[in-house]
């Protein structure tokens, strides 16, 4: 425990960077996903595809494999490059990764949710003259959205968990797993009670957005 | 093939289990002298190229592997009986304490952490870290040069530290899962040069030569000793003159030759100086 303690500081520092590629990644991954859901029950035949095509693809591509294109295809093999520095590089290719496949996730719940909203809604808002972006924007997306907060809010737990991968796919971003790693190869620390701590941290982390998300759920349901 | 019932998919992987626990039990170290048939087992790197590397073949490549199999011989165990394990680094103690081999020789480098646990033979080697560029770039001529450029070193290595902390050369980090990440970026120019052992350096250099060059630092010695279980005093100094013989009937500089003769790499042809055995 007082090994623990000792490196209290540069566990913190793992932690601050998890937290920060989570919740960026959260943000473009909800803006996307929204995008893709649009997309995907629009009535053009070419959006449609082109979001399912996109949808299906990364979804169903392992995190690690698509973080490792992030690292050695788009910044080494493309030259794609978003700071002069690489400690920021990476953390944005890592952000572009993780908000790309988290996307999917986003999209997948959300079109469930407009599942649940009655079809003749959709129909009454249509013969009433609304386009169809403000079909999406006043009568599908508010009530899909308020009904799948629970689901996002397992997305958004996959998400921090999943921000352990960027360490290791061939970025070799600061997050809290590197930092346990680093700590094991110091030897500094004895290896059982130090993989405990870290899995509390991310308990920290986690439980809160489980239950955040269920309250939210239950305040904002729809009633029908 | 289709499986049928869970019954033979058990099987299956009891069997399986059992063929993996039957693999490198070798004679659990004991001190066989090779005349009574039996065989040894040796622990070398499987994906370290130009030191220890499976390719598929019926043995991995390599000059750890060329310096094992010459030791084996002298201690009387002709090529048809030694038994090759790949030994990751994370391995090399546990492997020798638990009797799963009988001897490592996989970049093990002597430390006196390590001494506590096991015995070492030895170095048959001793490298330097060093740094790769890229073949005709000039603008790093010592460790000195790196500040402001970028540095990729593999994750768990402590070759970059040495140069970021305790020379605090400011030097900017990129961390990848291996050096073949590294040479991959190194080739598309996302990152300036690799620091780590020479002779891992060299070894990826050879595999593309041409390509990049060796800056030829010697920024801290790496000494690479035979790994042998606690107490192991007698083949010890039966591994020691085995090296001094390697190194005097010229097969070691064979040995460097064959693995590194691609890389320009400027590697010592002398013997180190021996530990000397517990």
């Amino acid at each position: 425990m007082e090994a623990f303690l000792d490196n209290s500081g540069a566990i913190i520092d793992g932690f601050s960077w998890t937290v920060r590629l989570a919740l960026i990644s959260a943000l473009f991954s909800f803006i996307l996903g929204v995008v893709l859901t649009a997309m995907r029950v629009s009535p053009v035949p070419l959006l449609r595809g082109m979001a399912a095509v996109y949808v299906e693809g990364i979804r169903n591509t392992p995190l690690t494999l698509v973080l490792l294109f992030c690292g050695l295809g788009l910044n080494s093999g493309l030259g794609l490059s978003f700071h002069e520095s690489v400690q920021w590089n990476v953390y944005w290719l890592a952000v572009l990764g993780l908000s790309a496949y988290t996307a999917c996730f986003v999209s997948e719940a959300l079109r469930s949710g407009i599942n649940t909203i009655p079809f003749g809604q959709i129909e009454a808002a249509r013969s009433l003259g609304l386009t169809f972006l403000q079909n999406m924007r006043l009568i599908v997306l508010p009530q899909a959205l308020r009904s799948v907060i629970g689901p996002l809010g397992s997305v958004l737990i996959a998400l921090i968990k999943n921000t352990t991968v960027a360490s290791v796919a061939g970025l070799g971003v600061q997050e809290a797993s590197r930092q346990m790693k680093l700590m094991f190869d110091q030897g500094v620390v004895p290896v059982i009670p130090t993989f405990i701590g870290f899995a509390i941290g991310f308990l920290v982390l986690c439980l809160p957005t489980g239950y955040l998300f269920g309250w939210l759920s239950k305040r904002l349901a729809v009633a029908r | 093939m289709r499986i049928r019932s869970i019954s033979t998919a058990t099987a299956g992987v009891a069997a399986l289990a059992l063929a993996l626990t039957a693999c490198g039990g070798g004679d659990g170290g004991a001190d066989a002298d090779g005349g009574d048939g039996g065989t040894i087992t040796i622990g070398v790197k499987y994906d370290q190229p130009g030191l220890g590397l499976e390719e598929g073949g019926d043995k991995p490549v390599g000059l750890d592997v060329d310096v094992a199999t010459y030791v084996a011989k002298e201690l009387g165990y002709d090529e048809d009986r030694i038994e090759w394990t790949e030994a990751a680094s994370a391995n090399r103690e546990t492997f020798l304490q638990q009797g799963t081999v009988d001897m490592i020789v996989a970049t093990y480098s002597i430390t006196d952490e390590r001494k506590e646990l096991v015995d070492f033979a030895g170095p048959y080697y001793v490298a330097q870290q060093d740094i790769l560029v890229q073949d005709g770039d000039d603008s790093v001529g010592s460790a000195e040069d790196l500040a402001g450029k970028k540095l990729c070193s593999a994750s768990g290595s402590r070759s970059a530290h040495t140069i970021t902390d305790t020379m605090e050369i400011d030097a900017e980090l990129r961390e990848t899962q291996n050096y073949s990440e590294c040479l991959q970026l190194l080739t598309d120019g996302q990152i300036d040069a690799i620091t780590t052992d020479d002779t891992i350096l060299a070894g990826y250099a050879a595999q593309q030569p041409g390509k990049f060059q060796l800056v030829g630092q010697d920024i801290q010695e790496e000494r690479y000793g035979i790994g042998l279980p606690k107490g192991s005093t007698e083949r010890c100094e039966a591994v020691n003159e085995a090296i001094a013989k390697m190194y005097e009937d010229g097969s070691a500089e064979k040995f460097l030759d064959a693995n590194f003769g691609e890389a320009n790499f400027d590697y010592d042809k002398e013997q180190p100086e021996f530990e000397g055995c517990a």
